[in-house]
């Protein structure tokens, strides 16, 4: 149970730290946004920027559906699962949840012409989505591509919770 | 933008045609309204090609089906990666 407070607290001020455009907004507007087809498959100047800002806001980005306390699809709680295992520094991560804000979950899959979510991003490349980060896993070049690019804790992750846990305690 | 039902056939029948798959299997993770599918893509297609651009490949052919369903998830090997893997009698396991 504390391993996933300590997750769930490391992650989520990253998590927030959207832009203007991507902030959640309230579901009325929300649906509003929703003008035509046409309308929505333009990805406008706005959006594009705004998402090339949340994909260069940190090292490793992933678009995905909920949050990583509470991922909304088995596809996205998969994809979190691997990155948390490999000991992805929370502080090199970024997660931007889709669903709260239907002009990034139309825009994201244009802007990386990928049409599923998740989507993970390492230092601004478009990685893939759940099935090449799990084939990734497997193979043994996720652990690669994380170690290469610096992103991974110091410490393996049970320590870091064994510290975390010490530090609690002081309080 | 008639929006035909998609199925296992289907979506088999097009990756057959388009990507000239020379074996396909498809499943319907959906119970059969159609929304969700997982795939083995077997194609001369994907050789000497990594795993994104392979993934790219299938997603082109089957644009529209995609936009169409919920869930979609596959594996894309070329003829020879999946004989070895049907002859490997070790499950494809993580670690």
């Amino acid at each position: 149970m504390f391993a996933r407070t300590a997750f769930a607290r490391a992650f989520r001020p990253l998590a927030t730290s959207a832009s203007a455009a991507l902030r959640p907004i309230p579901q009325q507007t929300a649906n509003q946004i929703f003008l035509s087809l046409t309308a929505r498959r333009l990805l406008s100047q706005e959006t594009r920027k705004a998402i090339d800002q949340a994909v260069n806001s940190t090292p490793v980005v992933l678009f995905m559906k909920g949050t990583p306390e509470m991922p909304q699809c088995g596809f996205s709680r998969a994809t979190i699962q691997v990155l948390s295992m490999h000991g992805v520094d929370p502080e090199k991560f970024a997660a931007y949840n889709v669903l709260e804000d239907p002009e990034l979950r139309q825009g994201i899959k244009e802007y990386s012409d990928w049409p599923t979510i998740p989507q993970l991003y390492v230092d601004g490349e478009f990685i893939g989505g759940c099935d090449i980060v799990i084939s990734m896993h497997q193979s043994g070049e996720l652990a690669t591509l994380l170690k290469e690019k610096g992103v991974l804790l110091e410490q393996p992750k049970e320590q870091q919770e064994a510290a975390a846990v010490e530090g609690e305690k002081k309080e | 933008m008639a929006t035909t039902q998609i199925t296992e056939a289907s979506i088999r029948e097009a990756l057959i045609e388009r990507l000239k798959a020379s074996h396909v299997e498809v499943q319907d993770q959906s119970g059969g309204c159609g929304q969700a599918f997982t795939a083995v893509i077997v194609s001369t297609e994907f050789a000497g090609k990594p795993s994104l651009r392979r993934h790219r490949l299938v997603n082109a052919a089957l644009k529209d089906e995609i936009a169409q369903i919920h869930a979609w998830s596959a594996r894309c090997l070329t003829p020879e990666e999946w004989e070895r893997e049907k002859l490997s009698s070790e499950p494809r396991l993580g670690s």
